[in-house]
């Protein structure tokens, strides 16, 4: 079948983004060879010349792993453990694309009380990945240190606060999945197991405390300094009527796109470019958007909670909040929301008659969207009467954010020419942190040949 | 973090999804007393700070796929007194080795539109494959407390203590009971090396694998008695062709059943 990917057209520029102009000025550049705090292979490139930046690469070396082309064959029950191994960060998210994606082509709803376990898994997710990021990968850049550990030398309360965190999300997982990276227990359908309430109560226990951290946590966030930095991006972000979302909604933007998920493909597209292994995600005619906490926040505020809403006005957020350097504090609140979300689903939780609702395969394409701690994961297969898939197609977040994140450098590096270049590269790695990229996941798969600048 | 005494740790990734060793940053409870008997000399993942080699032990994450990839692993060898090898990219070529089985550039079309802009090797291999490896941890993902035994016993000099014999065994230290047995699901469990802690079984599905072959299994037996649960060929075949395809035991059973 042909590949419906697209070339890459070499961009143009714009006149924000001016060459060339001072000839006399001194060539300089920032290579991070290996982009650290990253999840996967990257390496960032910019191009200075005297006042102007001459090019910004985010390379992405990881290797190509290829899962859209071995998911041809196999058995649509096997697509939630084979794309649970795209990522072993984000297992749960490719699981829960995977499954809705399916039970849209088989003509599934999975509700009640299946529903809610689902979530509440992802509220597990949610609650690891943010309290990874924020305290693990992040704070160290706003902070000044190279790592956590290091960082835990003078700030050993924040670090042991994020750690524990992170291990009541795990904690989560691994009650419903059976373990924390690539749970075993999510099926098409529902589950193989369901837990009694029973087994819940001590998440409750613990999550009582992990909502007092998350509180914490905001408040800390809003005492770190941030970079004076915005720019008019274009979000997007699930939509649900009644809830922050998670994995169900339709596709909104704040400027205007409002779709189903079905038509994901109608309106984004990707591109193959020459530096990287991740295809890079585009709005059709229009061109790069942002997807993750932020857009989420900016396209949902109403649905947080009181308290998370309280939560983010306190650490001086409005509704909405453009600097991408904030999303640590927007993640914060994220996790404050999923820590409350996931209490509130302890306490509702009837255990249901069955683990799963039956599926039976037929001959037809689904579309799953859900949002992934990074954003938006889009999973579509087509398959057979036997249930077999014919062909798969997988979007990751970080692949959509890959053009904004390039785009957030080539505005971000001007104003901060006159820093020294070791200064300079911290900030820009720091810039990149923001989106908390997934290498692995957004690689869909290439070694590339890397352009040698000069 | 130079503390000269302390043995130097690295970790390095290749193909993978970063999952195993991102287990080392689950160890949350572990992790600052791991920090404090090694010095973290390279975890990109982790820490921006690098120190240069020779490493005292270097944990290998990923499977070879790309010729740059091939001469990469041979420097890391050469700069490491101790290789380990951790999960089943690493130790069998991961859920990536499917395209062995394929014309790897075929593959590689379905999923990018220049395949000029690739580089890569026909094969997806285990680092075994390329230089000598001192010790596999196996697993889709590890699980994070062998890792931790296996960073314990490289600290006190002693062979790391993980169990090759099956999942079975872990069924029965459980108490769970057999899925195969009592509800004839398909599992396999009797073919797969323990060390997940029989997980499945004991939410009632049955084993896939995810730490590869035991010691000598009898992988035959095992298609017998799933042929007589009503599991047909083609399954067989997905059945045995999952992350660690590429072993050769599931490798030559998988292909015993393919038309």
């Amino acid at each position: 079948m042909k590949n419906s990917r697209l070339e890459h057209k070499p961009r143009v520029r714009t006149e924000s983004r001016p060459q060339g102009q001072s000839a006399a000025g001194s060539a300089k550049s920032i290579k991070v060879n290996y982009l650290a705090r990253v999840e996967g292979e990257g390496a960032l490139f910019v191009k200075i010349k005297g006042h102007t930046v001459m090019d910004v690469k985010l390379k992405i070396f990881e290797p190509p792993r290829f899962f859209e082309a071995f998911l041809r064959g196999r058995k649509f029950t096997e697509a939630p453990d084979i794309t649970a191994r795209i990522c072993g960060i984000c297992p749960v998210a490719h699981q829960m694309s995977s499954c809705h994606a399916l039970e849209d082509g088989c003509g599934v709803k999975v509700d009640g009380p299946l529903r809610a376990l689902r979530r509440l898994l992802y509220c597990g997710e949610w609650i690891e990945s943010h309290a990874l990021h924020i305290y693990l990968l992040h704070a160290p850049d706003f902070l000044g240190y190279d790592d956590a550990i290091q960082m835990a030398k003078d700030h050993a309360n924040v670090v042991q606060r994020g750690l524990k965190l992170k291990k009541i999300g795990n904690d989560i997982v691994a009650l419903l999945g059976g373990r924390e990276i690539h749970p075993i227990n999510v099926r098409v359908g529902g589950f193989y197991r369901v837990p009694t309430r029973r087994e819940l109560a001590p998440l409750a226990e613990t999550l009582k405390w992990a909502l007092d951290a998350a509180l914490e946590t905001v408040r800390w966030a809003a005492t770190l300094s941030f970079p004076e930095f915005e720019r008019d991006y274009e979000f997007v972000a699930l939509r649900h009527p009644d809830e922050y979302p998670f994995n169900e909604g339709r596709l909104v933007s704040s400027r205007g796109l409002d779709l189903v998920v079905s038509d994901y493909e109608k309106y984004f597209v990707e591109e193959h470019v020459p530096h990287s292994t991740a295809l890079q995600s585009v709005i059709k005619d229009r061109g790069a958007y942002f997807v993750g906490p932020l857009a989420r926040y900016n396209l949902n505020f109403d649905k947080l909670s009181p308290v998370a809403q309280q939560a983010a006005r306190k650490a001086g957020l409005g509704p909405v909040c453009r600097n991408p350097f904030q999303s640590l504090i927007v993640r914060s609140v994220e996790l404050l929301q999923a820590c409350e979300e996931a209490l509130r689903i302890i306490a509702a939780y009837q255990m249901p008659d069955t683990p799963a609702v039956p599926v039976t395969p037929q001959a037809a394409t689904g579309y799953g969207c859900t949002e992934a701690p990074r954003g938006v994961l889009y999973h579509r297969y087509r398959l057979d009467g036997q249930g077999v898939i014919l062909d798969a197609k997988i979007v990751p977040p970080t692949a959509q954010n890959q053009k904004t994140i390039e785009d957030d450098l080539w505005n971000f590096v001007p104003p901060r020419l006159h820093l020294a270049t070791d200064k300079l590269q911290w900030q820009c790695e720091q810039a990149v942190h923001n989106y908390d990229p997934c290498i692995s996941c957004s690689t869909h798969f290439l070694k590339l040949h890397l352009e040698r600048e000069p | 973090m130079a503390h000269a005494s302390k043995p130097k740790l690295a970790v390095w990734k290749f193909a993978s999804c970063d999952g195993c060793q991102l287990s080392l940053l689950d160890c949350e409870d572990a992790l600052l007393a791991i920090a404090g008997a090694v010095d973290i000399a390279n975890f990109p993942e982790a820490s921006r700070a690098v120190v240069n080699g020779p490493y005292d032990l270097s944990l290998v994450e990923g499977s070879i796929t790309t010729p740059h990839d091939a001469e990469r692993i041979h420097k890391i060898r050469r700069a490491s007194k101790f290789l380990v090898a951790i999960g089943a990219c690493a130790t069998a070529g991961g859920i990536q080795a499917l395209r062995n089985f394929k014309d790897a550039k075929q593959f590689a079309a379905i999923v990018y539109a220049r395949l000029d802009y690739l580089e890569m090797l026909n094969k997806s291999t285990p680092i075994a494959d390329h230089v000598f490896v001192d010790f596999e941890l196996r697993g889709c993902p590890i699980n994070k407390m062998q890792l931790v035994e296996v960073l314990n016993a490289f600290l006190h000099g002693r062979k790391p203590n993980t169990p090759r014999y099956s999942v079975c065994v872990e069924c029965k230290l459980c108490g769970t009971v057999c899925v195969m047995v009592g509800k004839g699901v398909p599992c396999l469990g009797p073919v797969t090396q323990a060390g997940c802690g029989a997980i499945c079984p004991s939410y009632g599905r049955g084993c896939y694998a995810c730490f590869g072959p035991k010691e000598t299994p009898n992988t035959a037996s095992l298609s017998n008695r799933w042929a007589h649960l009503g599991v047909r060929p083609d399954d067989l075949v997905r059945a045995f062709r999952g992350f660690n395809a590429y072993a050769e035991p599931f490798r030559k059973e998988s292909e015993t059943h393919e038309k």
